[in-house]
């Protein structure tokens, strides 16, 4: 096989702890203890192979990554390598001196999550009182460091008639960016699908205020938007391709081709405690599982827009089809399709959330049930 | 203020968190930015390298003009649209 082009990004979950309890977390249901992190060395030595390779940017992450004290090395780490840092945080353990701390080692960019545009919202989907004042504040001490502010909105049936509000809170703290981020269905999110799952005409009214705001606000505040592609006709490129351009390391060391790649049961992970980065990305069976474009099956193999979105997501397939090799079932083209447009009709207001925590008994709707077109409910 | 288009007299910059990056793995220019990687091509390169928020436009196109063997105005013209668009981005401030 040929030499696989080098990756760009990294996205370092450095732990899985966190104070907030998100009922979407793109975490693990299987959440991993502090006992089971890198160590600061190791950490620090994956950081230079990633620098070599040639990785642009890391996007700091978790769980909280501000809970890791040696956060702060290893952004002087990345610094003096001349590599991009963008800090990907809750904001509620944030002081103005942490975030000092930050900046003088060389950090380039904060993203700050807020659950709700309001404080009921947010501290009632983070299950944290207060947490929404506290992220109001994390985001004026990004701004007096003078770094640039993305605020972040994971949005779901909860929250996605505050558009405007959320908006409005980007422009009143200074944001250079926001991302409005629909819930994708994984982990925790696909646990408590029925209750996020918004309605179709609150997606179509969020759309039309994206496209008047963008247009308002260009030059002023950059709207980047993830759709809710259960109500989409094309599947996302995910992660830019399966082993295309990036990579993720889980708080133990393991390497994925993206965060929710291990609910895939048949991979097979290598570890940077074991073998080198470098190596991991050019031979490790999970990373050559499904990139490129060889591996697919109809309908994507003779389809025009494999190069453009690449089969969609794998872990959706396997969620919803039961087999991760097929199309991305939000595709109009997968024979699958009808399925997820009546899970995008499921959802039910007021349903039970279950939040995110550690040592969740697994419950069965959580588990992967395959359906077939004989079967066309599954679960 | 941030909203407004540039212009001829504009003195465009990149903010600090906008950083053009030679990246000796590639062997090329790159410009890292919030969440975002830009690859821009060889005349790209030669404008960014001229923003430092003290020469204006014109002044730019007069730096291009003598590197590039075209007319002025067309590179103005050119150099306008292409700020315009990472302006737009918020990429490029004035």
């Amino acid at each position: 096989m040929s030499t696989n082009l080098p990756p760009l990004g990294m996205l370092a979950e450095l732990t899985h702890r966190c104070p907030l309890q998100c009922p979407y977390c793109s975490n693990p249901l299987d959440l991993m203890k502090a006992n089971a992190e890198l160590s600061t060395q190791q950490w620090s030595d994956v950081f230079e192979q990633a620098a070599d390779m040639g990785v642009l940017q890391v996007h700091l992450s978790g769980g909280e990554p501000t809970l890791r004290k040696d956060l702060d090395t290893f952004i002087e780490i990345l610094a003096r390598r001349g590599v991009y840092t963008n800090l990907i945080t809750a904001g509620v353990s944030l002081t103005l001196d942490r975030m000092k701390s930050l900046a003088d080692r060389g950090l380039d960019h904060v993203q700050i999550s807020f659950q709700g545009a309001s404080s009921q919202v947010t501290d009632f989907i983070g299950n944290m009182k207060g947490a929404h004042e506290k992220k109001l504040r994390a985001a004026e001490f990004v701004r007096q460091c003078d770094l640039p502010l993305t605020i972040n909105a994971p949005i779901h049936r909860y929250n996605i008639d505050q558009t405007d509000e959320f908006i409005k809170l980007a422009l009143d703290l200074d944001a250079e960016r926001i991302e409005i981020a629909n819930t994708q269905f994984y982990g925790w999110a696909l646990l408590n699908r029925a209750s996020l799952m918004p309605e179709r005409a609150a997606v179509e009214r969020q759309i039309h205020t994206i496209e008047l705001e963008r247009e308002r606000l260009k030059g002023r505040l950059l709207i980047d938007f993830v759709v809710p592609d259960y109500f989409a006709d094309f599947p996302k490129a995910c992660m830019g391709g399966w082993a295309n351009d990036a990579f993720v390391v889980s708080p133990d060391g393991t390497v994925m081709p993206c965060h929710a790649a291990a609910s895939i049961p048949h991979m097979r992970f290598h570890n940077v405690r074991e073998r080198p980065l470098a190596e991991i990305w050019q031979h490790s069976p999970a990373f050559n599982s499904y990139r490129g474009t060889d591996w697919m099956p109809e309908p994507c193999r003779s389809c025009e827009r494999k190069h453009t979105d690449f089969g969609g997501c794998r872990c959706q397939a396997l969620a919803v089809t039961g087999a991760a090799e097929n199309a991305d079932p939000v595709c109009s083209l997968s024979p699958f399709h009808g399925h997820v447009q009546r899970l995008a009709k499921s959802g039910l207001p007021n349903a039970q959330l279950t939040f995110r925590r550690l040592g969740l008994q697994t419950p069965a709707v959580a588990r992967v049930v395959p359906v077939s077109r004989d079967n066309p409910v599954g679960d | 203020m941030n909203g407004e288009a540039i212009n001829r007299q504009s003195r465009p910059y990149l903010p600090r968190h906008v950083r053009l990056h030679f990246d000796p793995v590639r062997e090329k220019y790159a410009v890292l930015a919030p969440e975002k990687v830009f690859w821009p091509d060889e005349v790209a390169v030669y404008i960014l390298q001229l923003l430092d928020g003290k020469r204006d436009l014109n002044a730019i196109a007069g730096e291009l003009s003598k590197v590039f063997d075209a007319p002025h105005e067309m590179i103005a013209a050119d150099t306008l649209s292409f700020l315009q668009l990472w302006h737009e981005l918020r990429l490029v401030r004035i």
